[in-house]
C-alpha cells in the first residue's frame, strides 16, 4: 500500500512495458483551472506572501523606502490574486460561498480564511504607509500581514499536492519548500527593483538564499518524482522549469554580484528573478497537467507501489 | 469528534462520522461485468432520470464506445474493450469466435476474440476526496453514505476535479459547476433503487446495501474461479485499500487500467497532514530566511 519508490532510473523501463490503458485517454480529470488565473496565482500569492515579510524586514532594519514600496507591491499582487480566483471560478458571483464552512481537509477553503485575513491586513499597511495616517494600526497590520505572509506563500503547494494529479501530489512534500523558495526568489527580485541601492542588502542576500533553496527543492522533488518526473523536464513544463532556473540563477547572481553598486544590475537581476518565479510557477502548473492527461503517469507509479 | 483517523484506513460508518446521528444503511452498487452485454440501458436511464444534457453526439472510432468516459454529463459510461486471448485450455470456442469478423481476420490463430464490457459510475468512496478538498461544503455525505453534490452551493472552483482519483467529477462547461452520480439520491429516498440498476437487463448492476453486495460478490467471484474463469477479480470491495473501500465496486474479468480504472487508487487527502506539516516548516523557512538575510545586512548607514 506504502507508495514506496525502489526502482528508479533506468529500471523503470521495466514496468513502462507492460502499460496498459483503455485507449489511452487519461485516468483522472485534469483541473479545468486556466494556467494565467491559477499558476498566476501561485506567482502573485508567492510574491505577496513573502513581500510582507520583506516590508516588516525593512521596517525593522531602518530601510522605510523598501518597506512602503513592498507594502504597496503586496497589496498590488494580493489584489490581482483574488481578482484571479474569483474569475477561474465556474460561477464567479458564488465566491462568497468561500466562507459558508471552515474546512481544514480542504486547502481552498484554508486559503479563503487565510486570504481575508492577510488581504485586510495588506491593505491597511500599504494604505497607512503611503498617506502616513494611523500608523499605530498601519505597524499592526504589517505585523499581521507578516505573519500570514508565510502561510499564504505556502499553502498554495498544498493545494495543487493535495489533488490526484501525479506530478503534484508525488512531490508533496517538496512542493511547499519549492514554493516557499521561489516566493521569496520574487519578493527579493521586487525589493531589488523598489529598493534604494543603499538599501538593498537584505534582497541581495534573499535572492541567493531562495536560489539555493529553489534548486535543492526542485532536485529532491524530482527524485522523489521517479517516472513523473518526466513531466516536470519535458514538453511546455520542461522549458519552463529551465528557463525558470537559467533566469533565477543569472538573476541571484547579478544581483549578489553587481546589485549593491549599479541600480540597472538591480533591477536587471530583480526582473530576472520575478520572470524566474513567474517560470517555476506556471512550469510546475504545467508539468501537472501533462501528468494528469497521460494514463502512465497514474497507472505505472501506482502498480509500483503495489 | 473521534480519535480515529477520518483521513484513510477502514471507516465501517461513513455517514455516521458524518454527523447523521441515525443514518440508514450503507447503499452502494455491485457491478458484474461478466455478465454485462453492453446494451448501454443504464447509460440511457440515467441520462434520462436524471436530466442530464447531451455532451456530444460524436462518433469516437474507438469501438462502441462513443460515451468515452464519465464526465459531468454522463454519470454511466460503459467501457467496450475488444481483446484478442489465448483459448483457455479445454473450453470450446464461443459461437462469436466463429462469427464473420473472425473468419476474415488475417491470424485467427492468435486466439479468441472477447469483448469486455464495463459500465462505470461514482465510487462514492468511504474517503472520499471531492468531498474532502469541497471549499464551500457542496459536495456531502447522505445519510445512506453515499456522495452527492448540492448544486444550489457548488462555486464550480474546481478542485474536486482533480481531487477525484477516479476521473469521475467535472465541470460542466457552459454552467460552470461540478456534478457527478448522486446515486439516484431522489429515488433512494423514495425507496426505490436507482435508474441505472432498474434499467439493467442482465443485472449486471446490483444495487443494495453494502455489507450484502460485498458477500454476494465474493461468492460470485468464486463462481467464475470454479468455473475456470481464473481472471474474474473484485475491485474497489477492500474496505482497507487506499480509499476505505468504493460504495460502487466491480467484479472485472481483466486489470483495472484495461478498463480506464487506477490499479490502486488513494485518497489524496491520506497525505493531507504531512503536506500542513511540510508547509508549516517551509513557511517558517521563509520567515526564517528572509529574518536571515536582514540580520546579515544589519541597518543601513544613514537610515533614519
Amino acid at each position: 500500500m506504502t507508495r514506496t519508490r525502489k526502482r528508479r532510473g533506468e529500471q523503470l523501463m521495466v514496468p513502462r512495458a507492460e502499460f496498459t490503458s483503455y485507449y489511452g485517454r487519461p485516468v483522472i480529470h485534469a483541473p479545468s483551472w486556466a494556467a494565467r488565473d491559477i499558476a498566476g496565482y501561485f506567482f502573485l500569492g508567492g510574491l505577496a506572501g513573502a513581500g510582507s515579510v520583506f516590508a516588516a524586514g525593512a521596517q525593522l532594519g531602518g530601510r522605510p523606502r523598501t518597506a512602503t514600496a513592498m507594502k504597496v507591491s503586496s497589496l498590488a499582487a494580493v489584489s490581482l490574486s483574488a481578482a484571479a480566483l474569483v474569475h477561474d471560478l465556474g460561477r464567479p458571483g458564488r465566491f462568497v460561498n468561500m466562507l459558508r464552512v471552515f474546512k481544514p481537509t480542504s486547502p481552498m477553503s484554508m486559503g479563503s480564511w487565510l486570504l481575508s485575513g492577510y488581504g485586510p491586513a495588506a491593505g491597511a499597511a500599504a494604505v497607512s504607509a503611503v498617506t502616513g495616517r494611523l500608523p499605530r494600526t498601519g505597524a499592526a497590520a504589517t505585523t499581521a500581514a507578516a505573519l500570514l505572509g508565510p502561510a499564504i506563500a505556502a499553502y498554495t503547494a498544498v493545494l495543487a499536492a493535495d489533488t490526484a494529479v501525479p506530478a503534484w501530489h508525488g512531490a508533496h512534500r517538496e512542493l511547499p519548500y519549492l514554493f516557499t523558495a521561489s516566493a521569496t526568489a520574487a519578493a527579493s527580485g521586487m525589493a531589488l527593483i523598489v529598493a534604494p541601492t543603499r538599501e538593498n542588502t537584505p534582497a541581495r542576500l534573499a535572492a541567493v538564499l531562495a536560489t539555493a533553496g529553489e534548486s535543492v527543492a526542485t532536485e529532491a522533488a524530482e527524485r522523489r518524482l521517479g517516472m513523473v518526473a518526466e513531466t516536470w523536464r519535458e514538453g511546455r513544463a520542461g522549458t519552463l522549469l529551465r528557463s525558470a532556473r537559467a533566469l533565477t540563477l543569472a538573476g541571484a547572481a547579478t544581483a549578489a554580484l553587481a546589485g549593491g553598486r549599479s541600480r540597472p544590475a538591480a533591477v536587471l537581476g530583480g526582473l530576472a528573478l520575478l520572470g524566474g518565479s513567474v517560470c517555476t510557477r506556471f512550469g510546475v502548473f504545467a508539468a501537472g497537467i501533462a501528468s494528469a492527461q497521460d494514463p502512465q503517469y497514474t497507472v505505472v507509479p501506482q502498480r509500483e507501489g503495489e | 469528534m473521534t480519535d480515529r483517523n477520518l483521513l484513510s484506513g477502514p471507516e465501517p460508518e461513513p455517514a455516521r462520522d458524518a454527523g447523521h446521528p441515525e443514518p440508514s444503511e450503507r447503499v452502494g452498487f455491485f457491478t458484474d461485468t461478466s455478465v454485462c452485454i453492453g446494451c448501454k440501458a443504464c447509460e440511457v436511464a440515467c441520462k434520462e432520470w436524471n436530466a442530464i444534457p447531451e455532451d456530444g453526439m460524436a462518433l469516437s472510432g474507438m469501438s462502441y464506445d462513443n460515451t468515452q468516459g464519465l464526465g459531468a454529463s454522463t454519470w454511466r459510461h460503459v467501457a467496450f474493450i475488444e481483446q484478442r486471448v489465448p483459448a483457455p485450455e479445454g473450453r470450446t470456442e464461443l459461437p462469436l469466435a466463429n462469427s464473420a469478423a473472425q473468419a476474415a481476420d488475417a491470424a485467427p490463430d492468435q486466439g479468441d476474440l472477447r469483448w469486455l464490457m464495463s459500465s462505470d459510475v461514482c465510487k462514492h468512496c468511504t474517503h472520499a476526496a471531492c468531498l474532502d478538498v469541497c471549499p464551500t461544503g457542496s459536495l456531502f455525505r447522505t445519510e445512506f453514505g453515499t456522495v452527492v453534490v448540492q448544486e444550489d452551493i457548488c462555486n464550480g472552483c474546481g478542485y474536486c476535479v482533480p481531487a477525484c482519483p477516479y476521473g469521475v467529477i467535472e465541470q460542466r462547461p457552459d454552467d460552470g459547476r461540478a456534478f457527478k452520480c448522486t446515486l439516484c439520491y431522489d429515488r433512494l429516498g423514495a425507496g426505490q433503487e436507482p435508474a441505472c440498476a432498474k434499467a439493467c437487463p442482465t443485472e449486471s448492476i446490483q444495487f443494495g446495501p453494502l455489507d450484502e453486495l460485498r458477500e454476494r460478490a465474493a461468492l460470485r467471484v468464486d463462481q467464475l474461479h470454479e468455473q475456470g474463469v481464473e481472471e474474474a477479480r473484485l475491485y474497489g470491495h477492500d474496505p482497507a485499500d487506499g480509499v476505505g473501500g468504493d460504495g460502487a465496486f466491480f467484479l472485472l474479468l481483466d486489470r483495472p487500467e484495461v478498463y480506464g480504472l487506477p490499479p490502486d487508487p488513494v485518497v489524496t487527502t491520506r497525505d493531507l497532514p504531512a503536506m500542513w506539516k511540510h508547509a508549516g516548516t517551509a513557511a517558517l523557512s521563509l520567515a526564517g530566511g528572509i529574518a536571515l538575510a536582514f540580520a546579515l545586512a544589519g541597518r543601513t548607514k544613514g537610515a533614519r
